[in-house]
């Protein structure tokens, strides 16, 4: 069986990155683009092998765990370089390779422009993350799933910052009508940016570490088989800790409050790697390892209630963000901070199989959506300002049409594949408690309402850049297949998890099913939520209805009434301006964080360093030179001084004995 | 088994010094040929080195490769030398920085060459005997031995300020290896009149004695660590030494502070480690966050490296004085990664110095594009540095975290979020050195040459063979650390139970 094989997932980009890391240069971008790609294909053709092995199996034993050395041994610490292989692990298998494959090609279109050297460090980097991505879901022990954790945060960090060079992108202001200029934030530049990505997601790191000396040294084991078992009988004040710890490495990874700050800037990065790594995959490992952990962040309740609060509070907040910028790629960043929410608001109420439903859908229409603003900044030279675009969908048909289909589904629209899975998270938060629903009703209304208005403003209308408008052109079939495919998938996903009520499977939660049977009530016979079947109807109408509602009211304010939005801004300018700022959270982390961290270190180098102690030290040393010198005078070289000194000392000496 | 006869170590230890005799003996205008024969003496030692780790034998408890013979009779001093799990990889490690050393120094040198080569290859001799060292005596020798040659390099080949780095270089260790030398003095005539290390861990030195003998020589290992506030000597002496001289000082030297710890200090005086245990803990932790504060306010590339040097060496004392065997053996194994990963960033800073011989970060920028192989380089060692997984830092880091979490969570806290400030510090300096636009000055800036890379690259294959097989190391380390440790915490333990 393949799936013995599992770690040929690994090996294929793994080779891949080898190839065109070494020799990529040399051997011309034909050959790298069919490696990069290519091994990518593989590993999909593997992953896919493995389901089908899976699928052969009896339910209870779809969880295959392959060895392939002893990695580290010290004392009472074992860790293997061990990987699992389970529907759940398969599923992201599935995901990363599938769309990573897409967005593997697309790139050869997207990147043609770069110089060769560039263009194989590009797929070098691609593969390798595509490698670190693998290790992170099909290891099989909390530590290499730590190693794949860190490695996707430097390919991340080294993706960000491909384009090194470039300096900050300044924003145009926005001009009010009361003719007030609102400077909007200039776009902080790649290579700070992928700093800024790797730094924030360290201190993530931090409490995920934490977490796994914690498990550690509670079970005896990073083993998910063997640490899952013991769970149970662990107190649950211990497990409430280890899951808080590891939560706060996917608030990191996942982009959440309060550490959410790296994402947006994380679109400095050349487009593909936006699609890639911080839509469709890297960012939902968080979710990913929430739902992996599921055994003992079901033994937490309060962590969980803290999953789904930051979840459904990050989703409302991101949105809000995303009403108002006028990059296209910032909006979708806002809107994949929003969905990362929602997908932890449902591990956070306990439906992880939703949750996992969700990250799929959202890695076809998220991919898709940028994927398709990339081919956008293709036809207009790198230009990304909504404000500088329109009627772009005569110019550009099929980018047009797949982004509505990325949109439609971003937003929720009935029957499209997000649609599917936010209602299904919306129904069990309901179950749970109806203000978390209420919190995410109301983010979906503005997710139809934001990702519309992008839209609207982007490719309907007139030009507003004619020049940029009469450059544009339709992208080459390289790129535009990828994105057709994917629109396939935005927008036929939803049959991978349709709802019960409509007297169908949920395949997912089924395939699912024997990686969550620990839990009562969840998988395929228990999808069937608390809820009366009129109730259920009753949400799924309502959220069809305002999905709608957002869309109708993009249409309302940007094409039927042009005007208003302005009107809005000028009458709400302070909440207009603290939106346009992004609420000011990084300029409060400057403030808290960075400077006082540079101040302390200057501190430490020129007060204590070079001040205190060397002051002490030379000071010292000089002390002894001039005492030396001092002294140095006693010898004067005549043979009565010494008589003297001697005489003198005999008399102390005996006295001091006389007078004891 | 290796109950050969043959006198491996004594060779390893000879080698070099004939090799400098040889380097003596030549005319002085043939640089190409001293300093191939040196290079060539260096490959020699490390090729001799190599079957101590072929042919080392895991499961074995105590030293191997032993020799004793008589070295000052009267006095009942012997020449006592051999390895075991704590002292393999450090005398492996110092063959190959060496080699390292000498190849990076081909073209930097221009001066006096023949007494540079000489020297570094007494260095090496130097270096060895402290690892090999069974005798205190013959510790001590090898040890002061050491610090002649480089404060002469440093001296001699150094920068601006050489003079002044050389001379406090020389006087803070000198001040802690004096306190050693008592110490060593008043252990050998209480021990009966042997300074025999074997024979001194199983005898029974008084508690109050052991508390004064520790501090002695805790002083004196410290001063070399460095541990905070004594580690101005540090930056001062990498920032004027030449960049063999920093590659040897990071790479080996500051690793006999940490060395001693584990050889003499915790073994011989287990009944002190309680008492003392905790403060130097704390102080690994100080440096652990101080040097990376430090370290990101540097202007000087190379001091920005200096500092990250007490950072971590931070974790490797903190590690040591956990005494699990996850940390403690994690502690030797990040003392071969340091070597390893800031040797190479010593080793990079020089391949930039000597191009255009500032080391200022503000003079750079965008330079990854003209010297792409360099820029590689850089980031590759940088992120085993900042402990990467995947490559050897993370290995150490990990298990040095791991074991003292056991024993301290705060402890461990505390150096973890020290690895959140390494990743700023270092990816500030890959920042202004790699990234943003290209400065003008370095338009002519040349890439790396074949010999620069041929230095480089079997670094590069440390990190990745220790970072993923780090088994091939642990499975000799582990038998002897655990020895050690048991051994300090039994005797404790003992001790402990007789004062109740």
């Amino acid at each position: 069986m393949i799936i013995q094989s599992i770690w040929l997932a690994i090996a294929f980009p793994l080779a891949g990155l080898l190839f065109n890391g070494l020799l990529g240069r040399r051997l011309g971008r034909g050959v790298v683009g069919i490696v990069g790609p290519g091994t990518v294909a593989l590993a999909f053709v593997v992953g896919l092998f493995a389901g089908l092995d899976l699928l052969a199996l009896p339910a209870q034993d779809r969880a295959i765990v392959v060895t392939l050395w002893n990695w580290i041994s010290v004392g009472s610490f074992r860790a293997g370089m061990s990987l699992l292989a389970d529907p759940l692990s398969v599923l992201m298998v599935l995901v990363v390779t599938g769309v990573g494959f897409l967005i593997h090609v697309y790139s050869i279109g997207y990147m043609e422009h770069e110089e060769d050297r560039l263009y194989a460090r590009f797929f070098t980097f691609l593969n390798l993350f595509i490698v670190s991505m693998l290790i992170l879901v099909l290891a099989d022990n909390y530590l290499l799933m730590y190693v794949g954790w860190e490695l996707v945060g430097v390919c991340s960090y080294l993706l960000i910052g491909f384009w090194f060079r470039r300096g900050d992108d300044p924003q145009d202001p926005v001009r009010l009508k009361d003719g007030e200029l609102v400077p909007v934030p200039a776009n902080l530049n790649p290579a700070d940016s992928g700093k800024k990505a790797f730094i924030v997601n360290r201190v993530g790191d931090f409490g995920f570490a934490l977490g796994v000396f914690l498990i550690w040294t509670t079970f005896g084991t990073l083993n998910f088989a063997d640490v899952f078992g013991a769970a149970p009988e662990i107190a649950s004040g211990t497990v409430t800790v280890i899951t808080l710890l590891l939560f706060v490495g996917a608030v990191g990874k996942s982009a959440q409050l309060p550490l959410y700050v790296w994402l947006p800037d994380a679109m400095a990065g050349p487009t593909p790697v936006s699609a890639l790594i911080h839509a469709a995959t890297m960012v939902t490992a968080g979710v990913y390892m929430v739902a992996r952990s599921h055994a003992l962040y079901a033994l937490a309740p309060t962590t969980s209630l803290v999953v789904a609060l930051v979840g459904v509070i990050t989703a409302l907040y991101a949105a809000t963000i995303a009403l108002v910028q006028t990059d296209l790629k910032r909006v979708l960043a806002y809107s994949t901070i929003s969905q990362l929410g929602y997908m932890f608001l449902a591990v956070g109420v306990g439906a992880y199989a939703s949750g996992m439903f969700h990250l799929t859908t959202h890695a076809f229409f998220k991919a898709l959506l940028f994927l398709a603003a990339g081919s956008v900044m293709h036809a207009l030279g790198d230009v990304i300002d909504i404000r500088r675009m329109g009627g772009l969908r005569q110019k550009m048909p099929r980018t047009y049409w797949t982004f509505v289909i990325g949109a439609l589904a971003l937003a929720g629209f009935p029957l499209t594949s997000g649609f599917f899975s936010k209602d299904e998270i919306l129904a069990k938060a309901f179950e749970f408690s109806p203000i978390l629903w209420a919190l995410g009703l109301l983010t979906a209304l503005l997710t139809g309402f934001y990702t519309f208005r992008a839209l609207f403003v982007a490719f309907w209308g007139s030009a507003r850049d004619q020049e940029l408008f009469d450059h544009a052109h339709e992208s080459p079939g390289v790129m535009t297949w990828p994105l057709i495919l994917l629109a396939g998938l935005a927008l036929f996903g939803g049959i991978l998890g349709l709802p019960q009520i409509l007297g169908v499977d949920h395949a997912l939660a089924g395939w699912l099913h024997p990686a969550f049977a620990d839990l009562e009530g969840e998988g395929a016979e228990a999808i069937h939520h608390g809820l009366s079947a009129g109730l259920e109807w009753g949400l799924l109408g309502l959220s069809s209805v305002i999905a709608l509602l957002g869309i109708g009211l993009a249409y309302w304010f940007y094409v039927a009434n042009p005007g208003w939005p302005a009107d809005l801004a000028v009458r709400f300018k302070s909440v207009f301006k603290l939106l346009v700022n992004k609420y000011y959270v990084d300029d409060l982390y400057d403030l808290l964080f960075v400077d006082p961290g540079k101040a302390l270190a200057r501190f430490c180098a020129q007060g204590i360093d070079n001040a205190a102690i060397d002051g002490i030290i030379d000071g010292g040393a000089r002390l002894i030179v001039q005492g030396g010198a001092w002294l140095g005078r006693l010898q004067t070289g005549f043979i009565r001084h010494y008589a003297l000194a001697m005489f003198l000392g005999v008399i102390v000496v005996v006295a001091y004995f006389f007078l004891r | 088994m290796n109950s050969m006869d043959f006198p491996l170590l004594s060779l390893l230890l000879a080698l070099p010094v004939a090799g400098a005799i040889l380097v003596a003996l030549l005319p002085r205008e043939r640089t190409e040929l001293v300093k191939g024969v040196a290079f060539a003496t260096c490959v020699a030692a490390l090729v001799l080195s190599l079957p101590l780790y072929f042919n080392f034998q895991p499961g074995v408890t105590g030293f191997q490769f032993e020799e004793v013979t008589d070295w000052i009779p009267g006095l009942n001093i012997s020449y006592h030398v051999g390895v075991d799990g704590i002292s393999l990889f450090l005398v492996l490690l110092t063959t190959l920085l060496s080699a390292v050393a000498v190849l990076s120094s081909w073209t930097a040198i221009t001066e006096q060459v023949k007494e540079y080569m000489a020297l570094m290859l007494l260095m090496e001799t130097a270096m060895l005997g402290v690892f090999v060292s069974l005798d205190l005596f013959l510790f001590y020798v090898f040890w002061e031995a050491s610090l002649i040659p480089m404060a002469l390099l440093i001296g001699r080949w150094g920068g601006t300020r050489r003079i002044y780095a050389a001379i406090k270089f020389f006087l803070f260790t000198m001040a802690g290896s004096a306190l050693m030398l008592v110490a060593t003095i008043v252990l050998y005539l209480w021990g009966g009149g042997t300074s025999d290390l074997p024979k001194l861990l199983s005898s029974q030195i008084p508690a109050w004695l052991q508390v004064w003998l520790f501090a002695a020589f805790a002083l004196a290992f410290a001063v070399k660590v460095p541990l905070f506030p004594l580690h101005t000597w540090l930056p001062a002496a990498h920032v004027e030494a030449p960049t063999a001289g920093s590659i040897i000082l990071a790479g080996v030297l500051l690793k006999m502070g940490a060395y001693g710890y584990l050889r003499f200090a915790l073994p011989l005086f287990p009944d002190a480690v309680p008492l003392f245990a905790p403060w130097l803990s704390i102080l690994a932790l100080i440096g652990i966050v101080y040097g990376a504060l430090v370290a990101l306010a540097q202007e000087d590339v190379k001091s920005l490296v200096a500092y990250s040097s007490v950072a971590h060496m931070g974790f490797i004392v903190l590690g040591t004085f956990a005494l699990t065997p996850q940390a403690v053996s994690g502690a030797v194994l990040q003392m071969v990664n340091h070597g390893l990963s800031t040797g190479g960033l010593f080793l990079l800073v020089g391949v930039l110095y000597e191009r255009r011989h500032t080391r200022l970060l503000k003079d750079y920028g965008g330079i990854w594009v003209k010297a792409p192989i360099f820029g590689s380089f850089f980031i590759i060692t940088a992120l085993s540095s900042v402990g990467l997984p995947g490559m050897n830092g993370f290995v150490g880091e990990f298990t040095i975290l791991l074991g003292t979490f056991r024993v301290n969570v705060v402890y461990a806290a505390i150096a973890t979020f020290g690895i959140v400030l390494a990743a700023w510090y270092l990816l500030v300096a890959v920042r202004r050195l790699l990234f943003g636009p290209l400065n003008p000055a370095n338009t002519d800036l040349s890439d790396m040459n074949a010999r620069e890379i041929a230095v480089m690259l079997p670094l590069v294959v440390f990190f990745f063979v220790i970072g993923l097989f780090p088994n091939l190391f642990f499975q000799k380390i582990n038998p002897a650390v655990e020895t050690m440790t048991s051994q300090v915490t039994q005797t404790r333990a003992v001790a402990e139970m007789s004062n109740e």
